[in-house]
């Protein structure tokens, strides 16, 4: 219900929007909570395990209830809080957890049987059968609690993540908040000032304070023009600060566009901000706690300061007729404000049997609600006064306050413990829990606006100090300084119904004491047990009242109980938020060759290696599978010419007068005795003597070469260098970067490469004169190139490299002249068949868990210098016959496929790990040799050569008997490539 | 013989702009990685000198005209825009020019659009002009360069300039975004 005249809302401004399929309105500085109770709306959702109706409790973001789901499709986003989202014109919201629909839920019958459904109930229940658990009483019980669920499916929506820095750091723009960020912003400080709602100004926008005799809420915006002209202010609305992190670091969440209608796709719906900041400010205020009584979760049972500051800042009453019980003086506030905008105060009940409170309105003091009525909607409170006498109240709103919690949590967050103030009954933080971080007004447990204002300030003048800023002058306005009056009081005794605490996880006071009774009695233990304070709200509204009320059942002081672990986030984050930039192929950078473009206009599928993206194949018209374009492949380069994009693997330039002698630290044989113009095969091994990489390297002139890695070994070896000379070897004299990008490297094998080569080689080449192994300069149409004699295929083989941005043209023309001559590119498949058949290792053989001895290359380990990884590869076990040895595999019968995973077991032995012999690290088929042919580890499969063993693949099912080779099948003496 | 068309590294994809910013790729420059070698840092540094250059200190830059030589590393500064005069023999020399795609972000909105992609303080006190850093550009490896008060200069690997262009691209419609709502 509306009040004429009262609110900051803009009545002017009509907004439509949906809530559980009706049609309502509301007013421009809405929330959705404030929007349905003007609209007279009580029931916003249902409990998590009981399915009791619900309404809007506070009006924050640590409300418990009013939880509901916004959106639609794979855009709908659960468990937002009615208090926090702004109404617009493409809102659509519904209730959660009730089926079908949020009035009539036939899950409510969890709540007739909850004298069984207490804490621990389903762990002692459902133990037996033992497996049912898993497949039958998790799902079921799972089904039917819960909060709202998400879509299942892919949000594509914009999320974003960013980086701010500042001086000063103020969380809440509350009095303490706006004082603190004045006094440092006038001192010229860089100031990030960030606050949770759509409209700074804290609590002076719920009540009916003034502020240096105006009205608070026009004081605040005084203030925040005045920040929002300067230029070292920035000013974040929407802004949650969700942890405090080591380095002064904070994380925060910003609501970008939900609160839009209809917004551009490009605009995030929220972003998760990393503030780094020198120093901070907590100002974020207090909660309001709750007592616990029978019932007291109906709707319309509200905090007291949710009541009138629904009043004060949307102009909304909350009921027809008011009921206030309270144990403090602040909830006379609400009484007050009330009346005075008209609306009828059914009664002020309070605990104190000395409170003094003059009203149009009964006072009914030392007396305590015993219950209250009404399922869907509150009817009645019931009342007991201080001889016991019940009496029942007619009232459809019950405003509770319990006295307030200090928002300390951020200055928990590097694991300080607050501590307990008996004449507040709060705990309050200490000072330096988080370094650099100052805590000022309600969150320090400083309750009267005069003490927010003054503790603003203060904290901002010590920031300056800290900082070494000089101070300007700033006028602390005068404000009410009313004292806090409370008695503790947590819970009427003697309760005949469940009294809820944790609102949110359906956890009462019964099962606080149920977890004291079965010796759960630590705070973190009765916490684990029950559930409370593990919901969205994680205990903002609960876990100070469960706390004192397990300290009462256990004897112990509520200092000495303590609280549990204050971690971050402070409110929930969403995952898209902390992903943001991640989503689909964000999730990792695209690296392209200069051929990439051609490779894709000729239909090549494209496979990532590593970061880059690589063309398995060059489908041609008529190929129907990518076996038949591989085999096609193959013969062009065992037959014509092939070409090939090479970019990819790692290069590396190194130079200097002790380049050679780092290369034969690094490599397991000697660098330093190659000559200029000559490539050298080089094997790598880690210091645990294992494989790490192999390649070539060129030696491009004295003192300079050129390494280069695998694909996906490339940064890996660039860093393991770099800690060789940075930790072995600083003071020899050598320079090494990476060249890999600056390079488009294309190989050119196949028997008319050098054909192919010299058509466009300003100065032809024959075998004489760049035999094997040779590497020098070259220009081709124009550009000075390098040129290297080298082969992965076993053929005559060439590597072109050109300056990057001649690559895209290089490699059309170098295609279209392999294609005249009857060849044409080949991808990864027909790559990995040539090595195959000529049993050349890539990472699948050396994967990390191999020796040079496994591999077959114990004799690229010189025995006439060190080099990294020799003394490990010489430890007992890394060597022998009990090793399991690179083999060729080759099927009995040709046309039995063999797949790479399968694990060898001898002829006659059954197929179990016991029996392990080895296993297949490459397969495919050989189009040169008309075979299934695969490469293995075999234990002493050396000495094994010309036998049989089993192949046995337990995952396809496949068994194939092979015939163990040498990991050669081709062209063994090497003929082909060095001709 | 037909001779190679160039292609750039941002080829078909800058420039690009938003209200407020700009992003377009930088023409072909000579880079030149110098690394000086043992006790010739002196001489790297005269060398640099007679080029109306000098060695850059860490995190800076020195400019003259069209050249500008960034520090890269430790021990290491790229040369821009000019051949490696006199360096031969003194400090390992190695072509980078292809290596790197380098772009050009400007327009008041040009630190906001980096505070998305770059964790560093980019606050003109704590990166003023000339100043040069080896960052992460999202998940990419980067150097980056104030040019001028709302001016960057971005280099990131040539093969990743696709996933560059895109994030910054995106980075700027989101603030464009912003400013409209």
């Amino acid at each position: 219900m509306r009040i004429a005249g009262k609110g900051l809302v803009d009545g002017s401004a009509t907004i439509g929007f949906r809530f559980d399929g009706r049609d309502y309105t509301g007013f421009a500085g809405d929330t959705l909570a404030s929007a349905l109770l003007a609209s007279g709306v009580r029931l916003f959702g249902r409990s998590f395990k009981y399915h009791r109706p619900r309404g809007v409790m506070t009006t924050g973001a640590e409300e418990p209830n009013a939880l509901v789901t916004v959106g639609r499709g794979a855009r709908a986003v659960p468990n937002v809080r009615a208090t926090v989202q702004e109404i617009h014109g493409g809102l659509e919201a519904r209730g959660q957890n009730a089926w079908p629909s949020l009035g009539l839920d036939l899950m409510a019958v969890n709540d007739l049987f909850a004298p069984f459904f207490g804490a621990g109930f389903y762990y002692k229940t459902f133990m037996w059968p033992r497996a049912f658990w898993e497949r039958l009483y998790e799902p079921l019980i799972r089904r039917a609690a819960g909060l709202g669920a998400l879509s299942g499916r892919s949000n594509d929506e914009a999320y974003e993540k960013a980086w701010a820095f500042c001086d000063l750091l103020v969380i809440g723009a509350g009095p303490a908040g706006l004082m603190a960020a004045l006094g440092a912003a006038r001192a010229g400080a860089e100031v990030i000032l960030a606050d949770e709602d759509s409209r700074m100004g804290g609590r002076l926008l719920l009540e009916s304070h003034e502020v240096a005799g105006r009205a608070g809420a026009d004081w605040a915006g005084a203030v925040l023009a005045e920040l929002g002209a300067m230029a070292n202010v920035r000013l974040m609305t929407r802004t949650t600060v969700t942890g405090a992190y080591d380095g002064g670091t904070y994380g925060a969440l910003e609501r970008v566009g939900l609160h839009v209608a209809n917004p551009s796709e490009d605009l995030p719906r929220e972003c998760f901000w990393r503030i780094v900041a020198r120093r901070a400010v907590l100002a974020g205020g207090a909660h309001e706690r709750q007592i616990a009584f029978a019932n007291n979760d109906r709707p319309g049972i509200m905090t007291a300061g949710a009541v009138r500051g629904y009043l004060n800042r949307w102009g909304v009453a909350a009921g027809r007729s008011v009921t206030v019980f309270a144990n403090n003086d602040d909830g006379h506030r609400t009484a007050r404000d009330l009346v005075a905008a008209g609306v009828r105060i059914a009664a002020l009940v309070d605990v104190r049997e000395d409170v003094a409170m003059a009203g149009d309105f009964p006072v009914h003091a030392g007396a305590r609600v015993i219950d209250t009525v009404g399922r869907q909607s509150l009817r009645e409170v019931v009342i007991a006064d201080r001889e016991g006498r019940v009496s029942r109240i007619a009232s459809d709103c019950l405003a509770v306050s319990g006295g307030w919690n200090p928002a300390l949590h951020l200055a928990c967050h590097m694991n300080g413990r607050p501590v307990w103030r008996e004449d507040i009954a709060a705990f309050v933080p200490k000072p330096g829990m988080v370094p650099g971080m100052r805590v000022a007004g309600a969150a320090n447990g400083a309750f009267s606006t005069q003490a927010c204002l003054a503790e603003g300030l203060a904290a901002a003048a010590a920031v300056l100090d800290d900082l070494g800023f000089k101070a300007a002058p700033v006028d602390l306005p005068e404000a009410e300084d009313g004292a806090v009056r409370i008695r503790a009081y947590w819970e009427v005794p003697g309760a005949t119904h469940r009294a809820w605490l944790d609102f949110a996880n359906d956890v009462t006071t019964k099962d606080v004491r149920l977890a004291a009774q079965e010796n759960f009695a630590s705070v973190e233990h009765m916490k684990r047990y029950t559930t409370l304070g593990m919901a969205p709200d994680q205990g903002k509204n609960s876990s100070v009242t469960a706390l004192a009320i397990l300290a009462e059942t256990t004897g112990r002081g509520i200092a000495e109980t303590g609280t549990t672990t204050f971690r971050p986030p402070y409110v929930p984050v969403s995952i898209a938020a902390l992903g943001a930039g991640g989503q689909g192929r964000g999730f990792a950078p695209k690296r392209l060759t200069t051929s990439d473009r051609a490779a894709r206009e000729r239909g090549a599928p494209m496979i990532e290696a590593g970061l880059w993206y690589r063309p398995s194949y060059f489908p041609r018209p008529g190929e129907a599978t990518w076996r038949e374009a591989c085999d096609r492949e193959v013969a062009m380069v065992r037959d014509r010419v092939g070409v090939c994009d090479v970019s990819t693997l790692g290069k590396i330039d190194i130079q200097g007068p002790d380049a050679g002698r780092f290369l034969d630290l690094v490599y397991s044989n000697t660098f330093s005795t190659l000559k200029p113009g000559r490539v050298r095969y080089g094997l790598m091994l880690r210091e645990d003597g294992m494989v790490m990489d192999d390649g070539t390297t060129a030696c491009l002139g004295p003192g300079h070469y050129l390494m280069t890695t695998t694909t996906a070994a490339a940064g890996q070896v660039m860093r393991h260098l770099d800690f060789v000379q940075q930790a072995h070897c600083h003071d020899w004299d050598l320079r090494m970067i990476s060249v890999t990008e600056a390079w488009a490297q294309f190989a050119v094998a196949g028997p008319l490469a050098r054909d192919l080569l010299n058509s466009v080689l300003a100065e032809p080449i024959d075998g004489a004169a760049f035999p094997f192994l040779a590497c020098g300069e070259v220009r081709l149409m124009g550009v000075a190139a390098r040129l290297f004699r080298i082969s992965f295929s076993g053929e005559l083989g060439f590597e072109v490299a050109v300056p990057a941005r001649y690559g895209a043209a290089l490699w059309r023309d170098l295609v279209a002249r392999a294609e005249s001559l009857g060849g044409g590119a080949y991808g990864m498949e027909a790559l990995n068949v040539l090595r195959i058949e000529k049993g050349f290792v890539t990472h699948a053989e050396i994967h990390g868990r191999v020796t040079a001895f496994d591999i077959g290359l114990q004799a690229m380990v010189s025995g006439k210098k060190d080099c990294i990884g020799k003394a490990a590869s010489t430890r007992p076990g890394l060597s022998g016959p009990e090793r399991e040895q690179l083999v060729g595999l080759r099927p009995v019968a040709a046309d039995r496929a063999i797949a790479a995973g399968a694990h060898l077991f001898d002829e006659a032995a059954e197929a179990v790990s016991a029996n392990d012999r080895g296993y297949v690290t490459s397969a495919c088929w050989s189009p040169t040799l008309g075979s299934h042919l695969a490469l293995g580890f075999l234990r002493d499969g050396r000495a094994r050569i010309g036998t049989r063993v089993r192949l046995v693949d337990h995952l396809r099912k496949a068994e194939v008997l092979c015939e163990v080779t040498d990991p050669v099948f081709f062209d063994p003496e090497g003929g082909r490539a060095r001709g | 013989m037909a001779s190679l068309i160039e292609t750039t590294a941002c080829e078909g994809l800058l420039p690009v702009a938003t209200q407020d910013v700009t992003l377009g790729e930088l023409p072909f420059a000579c880079i030149t990685s110098v690394a000086p070698f043992d006790g010739r840092q002196d001489a790297v540094a005269a060398a640099l000198k007679a080029m109306g250059l000098g060695w850059p200190g860490p995190g800076q830059s020195v400019r003259a005209g069209d050249a500008a030589c960034f520090w890269a590393g430790r021990d290491q500064a790229f040369l821009i825009g000019a051949a490696p005069e006199g360096l031969a023999g003194i400090a390992a020399l190695t072509d980078q020019s292809d290596g790197w795609a380098r772009m050009h972000l400007e327009g008041p909105g040009a630190e906001a659009v980096l505070a998305r992609l770059i964790a560093l303080d980019l606050r003109p006190a704590a990166f003023p002009e000339g100043a040069v850093a080896r960052t992460g550009l999202g998940h990419m490896m980067a150097v980056l360069l104030r040019e001028g008060p709302q001016s960057f200069q971005i280099m990131v690997f040539r093969s990743m300039a696709g996933t560059a262009v895109h994030n910054l691209h995106q980075a700027m419609r989101a603030i464009a975004a912003r400013a409209a709502v």
